[in-house]
């Protein structure tokens, strides 16, 4: 039905539409001139006059439609060929630069850093031995130092002590000389408050024998 | 019929779709500028604006606008590369011309009031032959008497392949005629429709369910307007395969 009215809206467009009855079979009559025979209502009119049905199968518009696109087609072909695709193609191919460039610095640092810590540790295992080294080496010397003093010690108590040693028997032999000198002095005074005679050879024998189990 | 007095319900639906003079009352001629005209040159005006104008910080860290001018780059650019392969990158600005061309005009034809010139089978019709024609001789250019091997599907059984040759050679003519109205008659379709939605918003009892029904639809719409852009683009990578690599 649509199609209908579309044909013959075209031819009818500065006249007016007198339709039948809307639902029987629409009479269009068209007059040549401008009057216009109508019976029922007019309520189709203005759908024939505004709707051309399908505008998209209007050929009379198709060259205008075809033209301009075309020229739009290749407005917008230059605009992305000639400016936009080559900007944003170097826009995403220095940013793509970039990112490699930065992950091969990071890569480049990470390395480094890696080398770094391994000169670390050698270095740190380095000053371990060396500290192992001089700690052996100053105990060997001390331990040396340490028994020669210990030795020269011992040299010094054993000298002392002999020392003393003889002293010690110096004092007991005089001690034993001064203990028999007294004891006979005291023996001949002794004998002559008796009123006897000091024999002084018997008296020596007496304090000997005696003195000899005393001391010894 | 379209009217319907008693209702006071009045359809137009494909009113949206004349084309009219911009200026003045007179006839379409082809170089008259019509609404096809303005809303073609919108068209071109937006692809400047994304594009160029978005881009021209040209920023290492990308604005938004810049950023939705890379991605789109990027995915047509994969699209071309996944589809018809390396060599297909030196039809590149072609393809994303008609795919730009075609996203635009499809989203501009959903702002109220617009005229959608991709509804047309006119502008369809010329694009989808611009790949065919494109295609085809770019398949002779390049492979000679070969690019009939498209048509001779040499994995077939020897006695089936003369009928093999007809159907594929039917099929790769039809190329064009599915590839025009697929984008045109999804469009118009569902701007129709809309349209019809709209008029029974005149009644007062149907208008909250109606309105609720053009949201639904537009959002729709929306989503037809770009995957009919990514079908119509993704069906010329497939047709430009063809013709760099025609064997079967």
């Amino acid at each position: 039905m649509f199609s209908l009215l579309q044909q013959t809206a075209p031819a009818a467009v500065d006249q007016t539409i007198i339709m039948v009855p809307a639902d029987q079979t629409a009479e269009v009559v068209v007059a040549e001139t401008e009057t216009i025979v109508v019976t029922g209502t007019d309520a189709a009119a203005d759908a024939a006059a505004s709707a051309v049905g399908m505008p998209q199968l209007d050929f009379a518009t198709f060259g205008n439609q075809i033209f301009w696109l075309v020229v739009a087609l290749a407005a917008i072909y230059l605009i992305l060929s000639r400016v936009a695709l080559p900007r944003i193609g170097r826009i995403l191919g220095d940013r793509q630069g970039l990112m490699t460039a930065d992950l091969a610095a990071a890569e480049d640092f990470k390395r480094k850093a890696r080398e770094a810590e391994a000169a670390y540790d050698r270095a740190l295992a380095e000053a371990r031995a060396e500290a192992g080294k001089i700690v052996a080496a100053n105990k060997a010397e001390i331990d040396a130092e340490l028994k020669a003093a210990i030795a020269h010690a011992d040299a010094e108590i054993a000298a002392r002590t002999a020392e003393s040693e003889r002293r010690i028997g110096e004092i007991r032999e005089s001690a034993a000389t001064d203990a028999r000198n007294v004891a006979r002095e005291v023996a001949a005074e002794l004998v002559s408050t008796f009123g006897g005679k000091p024999d002084s050879g018997a008296i020596d024998a007496a304090v000997d024998s005696r003195i000899k189990g005393a001391v010894q | 019929m379209a009217t319907e007095e008693s209702t006071g319900l009045v359809f137009h639906p494909m009113d949206q779709f004349i084309v009219r003079p911009l200026f003045g009352d007179g006839p379409v001629h082809w170089y008259t500028p019509s609404n096809v005209t303005l809303w073609l040159a919108l068209a071109v005006l937006a692809v400047w604006l994304l594009f160029v104008v978005g881009t021209s910080g040209r920023a290492l860290i990308p604005s938004r606008i810049q950023s939705m001018a890379e991605l789109t780059y990027g995915m047509v650019h994969k699209m071309i590369e996944d589809v018809s392969g390396k060599e297909g990158l030196r039809y590149f600005p072609y393809v994303f011309t008609l795919f730009c061309f075609i996203l635009f005009a499809n989203m501009l034809g959903l702002l109220p009031k617009s005229f959608t010139t991709t509804s047309h089978i006119a502008v369809t019709g010329v694009l989808a032959l611009l790949v065919f024609l494109g295609v085809t001789i770019l398949g002779f250019v390049r492979n000679g008497a070969h690019f009939l091997g498209l048509f001779w599907v040499s994995s077939a059984p020897l006695a089936l392949r003369p009928v093999l040759a007809v159907i594929e050679v039917i099929s790769y003519f039809v190329r064009p005629v599915s590839h025009s109205i697929r984008l045109a008659g999804n469009l118009l379709a569902g701007h129709a429709v809309i349209k019809v939605f709209a008029a029974f918003a005149a009644i007062t009892v149907i208008a909250p369910i109606s309105i609720l029904a053009i949201v639904g639809m537009f959002a729709f719409e929306i989503m037809v307007a770009v995957i009919q852009a990514y079908v119509f683009t993704i069906l010329t990578c497939v047709y430009l395969k063809d013709a760099l690599h025609p064997a079967h």
